[in-house]
């Protein structure tokens, strides 16, 4: 799960490391007023959106005037900001945070993250803020030090003091770098995140050391011991057939095919829809239904496929392991004949109780293309799709 | 032989009077497996399915030999029952169990760490089938009667896409030596490399399957350690052609981070490696018949 900056800033300032003072907003009036209250004679207005690179997106503006405040709030309220990590659809910026300028010297990239391959949480750290880390890999991979923490004793100050002086930090810098480093480290741990990322982490000209912006995710499988952190969840910031799918106990992720998918298992999803796109065909979404796909929880997948009015052709796949080939048959019967589907079905059945699974599709009377292979599955579900577009477009025409 | 299980293999389930464990251990005891008891704090002395019940993992070492151990404990207290059995002795332990917190599971590799490699308990999972050396013993969730015993070792991430897998070898009539299900997280108890190793030391496997999928450096690693250590052949199938970036698909380690981690990638680097590639998940099983022929 991911948050905003707003909310990443004043979880980080509670662990001791420095910010920039700031406000939120949801109106340009709110936006004067905190820059009111804040002060001063530079602010920046940054949209709140769960995406990096705001700032090439035009997500995020400095204003020297009130006017200039105003002016940006209303240029980014309701504005739908495209990054490379939003996707083409974008993200849609509701809320504003807005902060004192700073009068940056120096500007240092700085993270904490999971290390999956040494299964360890690594301290990355970099001279050179301010651009992305992946370019910065790619381009200066010398420029990055990564440090790692061993789990049994945790983040040790000489390991904060390496990277203070890897990101080029002056002495008189040191302690509070130890400080901020630390703090960031308790955060991580103690909050279940995923990641943390400050970029940039920058220098001021009166000497400071703050975080101007600050990112964080977490590790969903934590949520359930961390109340506070649920709580910030901003679901306008995710998709809304997502967020309806996790509702329901179902793991669904948009793509931008139209051929509607409802599988069993996350490794079997993802090779079903390889196999469409093999046989020329575009999956619409990944759907796992999980293990115990009981009528209801089938009836809701149905919906949530049928719900993307761009689906042609909806195909199930599943291989009853705990699950049984005639109970899923019955609850896609019940399904098909609850939801009046204009579109083709195709269903393969495989694994646990599958003749009696097959026998109750084909009794049924309902227009079920069945399959018994992977590759014929996916091969009749792109032909039904290539003729329900075919079909369209003749009735269009 | 095969690998970490046989029918001699003294198991326990730890979750045991629950409904999942209940239901498991009954499927396991009917496909053969020498389940000898189970673990639920505070049931110690009871009878359950016919077996002992237990208060602690040690209790069950040290009163009916348990070897190997399965997890069906709920997410929040499943790295604890995985140090318990760790602590207690057990060689080798399956978690089942889905949802484990990251940073639990970080503990959990540490505490394992801290044993000497000869008595460090061998972990796979969580979030996975489990492992099967059929007609010889199932130590998970998998239907058993979809495997055939034979000569050809499968690990993989996913529950279903293995069985996929089973499958189409079955229609071949090709048979399997054991089947290794790592699961779908991004840390693991045992790694693809990991379970390379262990068939590569086996005599009676002579091919390996490893059905691997986006995100994570572990099938790449794998290649790697093929090429420099393994006389048998690898063949390997990637899921994810269609994932775009940054979006987790199910699975929480199924998710393209950084360089490296698509499936498109993955195939390449493994193809470099000497490693055979399945073109297609329905191919997997012709694609062994064809190096199986060759040997």
């Amino acid at each position: 799960m991911d948050i905003h900056e707003y909310q990443a800033k004043e979880i980080l300032g509670g662990y001791g490391v420095k910010i920039a003072e700031g406000g939120m907003a949801y109106s340009p009036e709110e936006a004067v007023q905190r820059a009111r209250d804040i002060g001063g004679h530079i602010w920046a207005v940054k949209a709140q959106i769960h995406s990096g690179a705001r700032g090439k997106a035009g997500g995020i503006k400095l204003c020297k005037t009130h006017d200039e405040v105003e002016a940006a709030a209303e240029g980014l309220l309701g504005k739908r900001l495209i990054t490379h990590q939003t996707g083409p659809a974008g993200k849609v910026c509701g809320r504003l945070y807005v902060e004192a300028g700073t009068d940056i010297v120096k500007e240092l990239y700085f993270c904490f993250l999971v290390d999956r391959s040494s299964e360890r949480i690594v301290m990355v750290g970099s001279a050179q803020g301010g651009m992305e880390i992946e370019e910065l890999a790619e381009n200066n991979p010398e420029a990055i030090t990564k440090i790692y923490i061993e789990p049994a004793v945790g983040l040790q100050d000489y390991q904060a003091r390496e990277m203070a002086f890897a990101m080029g930090l002056a002495p008189e810098l040191l302690s509070h770098a130890v400080k901020t480093i630390r703090g960031c480290y308790r955060a991580l741990r103690e909050l279940d995140a995923s990641m943390l990322e400050i970029n940039p982490l920058v220098v001021t000209r009166s000497g400071e050391l703050i975080a101007l912006d600050a990112k964080m995710g977490f590790d969903d499988n934590a949520l359930f011991r961390q109340q506070k952190i649920s709580e910030l969840r901003d679901k306008t910031q995710e998709d809304p057939r997502e967020m309806a799918a996790a509702d329901r106990g179902l793991s669904y992720v948009g793509l931008d095919g139209d051929i509607g998918c409802m599988i069993n298992g996350a490794g079997l999803a993802m090779a079903t829809m390889d196999m469409i796109k093999l046989a020329g065909g575009e999956p619409a979404n990944f759907l796992d239904v999980g293990g115990g796909a009981s009528a209801e929880r089938t009836e809701k997948a149905f919906r949530l496929v049928l719900a993307d009015k761009g689906v042609k052709a909806m195909l199930v796949n599943i291989f009853a392991g705990i699950n049984r080939c005639d109970w899923i048959a019955e609850g896609v019967v019940e399904a098909v004949r609850k939801i009046d589907m204009q579109i083709p079905l195709i269903v393969r059945l495989s694994g646990t109780n599958v003749e009696e699974g097959r026998r109750i599709i084909a009794d049924s009377g309902l227009p079920i293309i069945t399959a018994e292979t992977l590759a014929e599955a996916a091969e009749k579900a792109v032909q039904a799709r290539n003729e329900m577009v075919a079909k369209e477009a003749a009735q269009g025409a | 032989m095969a690998i970490l299980i046989d029918e001699t293999t003294r198991i326990i389930v730890q979750g045991f009077t629950g409904k999942i464990g209940s239901f498991h251990a009954q499927d396991m005891i009917n496909y053969g497996s020498k389940v000898v008891g189970g673990i639920t704090p505070g049931k110690g002395g009871q009878s359950h399915l016919g077996l002992p019940v237990f208060n602690t993992v040690k209790e069950a070492v040290n009163q009916v030999g348990a070897e190997a151990s399965i997890i069906f404990v709920p997410p929040a207290f499943a790295a604890d029952s995985i140090m318990e059995a760790a602590d207690a002795g057990i060689k080798y332990c399956v978690a089942i169990t889905d949802g484990i917190p990251t940073q639990d599971m970080m503990t959990v590799k540490n505490f394992l760490r801290r044993f000497p490699v000869d008595q460090r308990m061998i972990l796979t999972g969580p979030n996975c089938a489990g492992t099967i050396s059929p007609g010889r013993a199932m130590l998970g969730i998998m239907p058993g009667h979809i495997y055939r015993q034979g000569n050809v070792g499968i690990v993989g991430r996913s529950g279903t896409l293995g069985y996929e897998a089973a499958d189409q070898m079955k229609r071949l009539n090709i048979g399997i030596s054991t089947s290794v299900g790592i699961g779908g997280d991004p840390i693991n108890g045992s790694s693809h490399r990991d379970i390379l190793e262990k068939f590569e030391a086996d005599p009676e496997t002579k091919v390996v399957l490893m059905i691997g999928e986006i995100g994570g450096p572990q099938e790449v690693e794998a290649g790697i350690f093929a090429k420099a250590h393994m006389t048998k052949p690898v063949i390997a199938y990637i899921a994810g052609l269609t994932a775009p970036e940054g979006r987790r698909m199910g699975h929480a380690g199924a998710i393209i981070s950084s360089a490296g981690e698509s499936a498109a990638e993955k195939v390449a680097l493994l193809k470099e490696l000497g490693v055979t590639i399945c073109p297609t998940p329905a191919s997997m099983g012709e694609t062994v018949a064809a190096v199986l022929a060759k040997l």
